[in-house]
């Protein structure tokens, strides 16, 4: 019988990469959906090219490639990142992809009315959006959102094939020196599904809050 | 004074506005004296509405010009030549100009007090205690100071038409817009909105543009009424003239299905 409590650590400072990866990987695809989901929108033509482009390459290339780009090619052109550095940008740039899409959709859903109460009240294009439009279109957006953040939680699995000691790279170090496969894989199943569930709680809870009042309904 | 206290604060002067095919202005001319109550009646895509939306700079126009107290408002005036007007500009003439709306278009978002500081504080740059203490005495008015925290979806009609009353007044605006602002309220609730306009068009000297299908209430309210038919008007004067003794077979037309649908004028 092999003592587990041993090999636990390993698998917690995996999971702790695993949290960082997820947590800074999230505050950037939300930074870059909201940028280029916005960009969509916008009245110049060569600002929604521009997000269109990022959009469609993002989504149209695999995680993988995007990844090894970032570690393993960047540095050709002389920009080395570490490699949780690198896991964090592919997975932001990757997930952000998705996420402008749910932000222009979102956008959209605020019906035409809410605008010419705007311009009826003399509001600049700016303070529409950031005080009528947006705070609207965000209780939209954030069930995706959630989902978003849950996919990209099971994306960080990826890094482990640049040498980042996250819970799958961790759960495989164990699993070689052990060599049991039911313990260490249990447990990284059950430490994703946990932090899937706390996500899905997050978003809840906010969605709850955000939507009190409103009752569904347009005013 | 003299010479500026008669020049119109609204001038139209040949407007012309259509959608794709469909002509809906069509050389539209009429002026608005400051602090006239004027009505706009006829059926249902007259142009009525449009030019209303028109005037707030909701929609664009094709031909002609319209003057806002002796400004244009789509074109800027610039070494004697008439330009397209900015953005700038259009924010600038707007600040003289608010709208109420059919369907009230209040911000679901927001609490009935917020509906109405929101503006002030972000274009008039008033401090949020001011502009709190003055929507606290416009929803007075409005007979709703006891809903200042509620949301608007849990108001009746009535009283989300009030609320969005108090926000267009809100930014003291020298011309205010109702478009067809009861049409949209159950029957028993017409009557609180409609008071709140008798009392503003009795206790303010604002300039007030009414489009309405409530006869009797264009009659009370009105200083001069312009009944519109496909996009021109076809007959203009006081609520008595039309309503009483409307000259033109199409004004007459009108008015007896009104009456043949039951309302009293």
């Amino acid at each position: 019988m092999i003592d587990w409590t041993g090999y636990l650590p390993l698998i917690l400072q995996g999971a702790w990469v695993t949290a960082q990866l997820t947590v800074y990987g999230c505050a950037l695809a939300f930074a870059v959906a909201f940028a280029a989901g916005l960009g969509r929108l916008s009245r110049h033509g060569i600002v929604r090219a521009l997000a269109s482009v990022y959009i469609e390459f993002f989504r149209g290339t695999s995680i993988f490639v995007q990844l090894f780009w970032v570690y393993f090619v960047l540095p050709l052109f002389g920009l080395t990142l570490t490699p949780l550095e690198a896991g964090v940008l592919a997975l932001g740039l990757n997930v952000g992809a998705y996420a402008a899409e749910v932000v222009r959709g979102a956008i959209l859903t605020v019906p035409k009315e809410q605008y010419e109460a705007c311009t009826a009240l003399n509001l600049t294009r700016r303070q529409s959006l950031r005080h009528i439009v947006l705070p609207q279109a965000f209780v939209v957006m954030l069930p995706t959102f959630g989902n978003n953040a849950i996919e990209l939680l099971k994306g960080t699995a990826v890094v482990s094939l640049i040498s980042l000691a996250d819970l799958t790279f961790q759960a495989q170090v164990v699993r070689a020196q052990t060599g049991s496969t039911a313990f260490p894989f249990l447990s990284i199943l059950l430490i994703y599904f946990l932090f899937a569930l706390l996500i899905s709680l997050a978003t809840r809870g906010l969605e709850r809050r955000l939507a009190r009042g409103l009752d569904g309904a347009r005013a | 004074m003299g010479t500026s206290a008669k020049q119109p604060i609204i001038e139209v002067d040949r407007v012309a506005k259509s959608f794709g095919p469909l002509t809906v202005l069509n050389d539209l001319s009429f002026a608005v004296a400051p602090g006239e109550k004027l009505a706009l009646i006829g059926p249902s895509g007259s142009g009525k509405t449009t030019i209303l939306r028109i005037l707030m700079t909701l929609e664009t126009i094709n031909g002609g010009h319209i003057r806002i107290d002796g400004e244009q408002l789509f074109h800027m005036e610039r070494d004697g030549r008439l330009l397209p007007a900015d953005e700038r500009h259009l924010h600038r003439m707007r600040s003289k100009i608010g709208m109420v709306f059919q369907l009230f278009n209040l911000f679901p978002h927001k609490c009935v007090l917020d509906n109405v500081t929101l503006a002030p504080i972000l274009t008039g740059r008033v401090p949020r205690a001011e502009a709190e203490r003055r929507a606290m005495e416009l929803l007075d008015m409005v007979g709703l100071a006891d809903k200042a925290r509620a949301m608007p979806a849990q108001l009746s009609g009535g009283q989300k038409q009030r609320a969005a009353i108090a926000r267009a007044l809100a930014l003291q605006p020298k011309i205010m817009l109702f478009d067809e602002v009861t049409s949209a309220l159950d029957p028993e609730l017409v009557e609180e909105v409609l008071n709140v306009m008798r009392r503003l068009a009795h206790e303010t000297d604002m300039t007030m543009l009414l489009v309405t299908h409530e006869m009797s209430f264009a009659h009370d309210f009105a200083d001069r009424v312009l009944f519109f038919d496909r996009g021109r008007i076809v007959e203009e004067g006081g609520p008595d003239d039309i309503f009483r003794n409307p000259r033109e077979e199409r004004t007459q037309a009108f008015l007896r299905k009104i009456i043949a649908a039951g309302q009293r004028i």
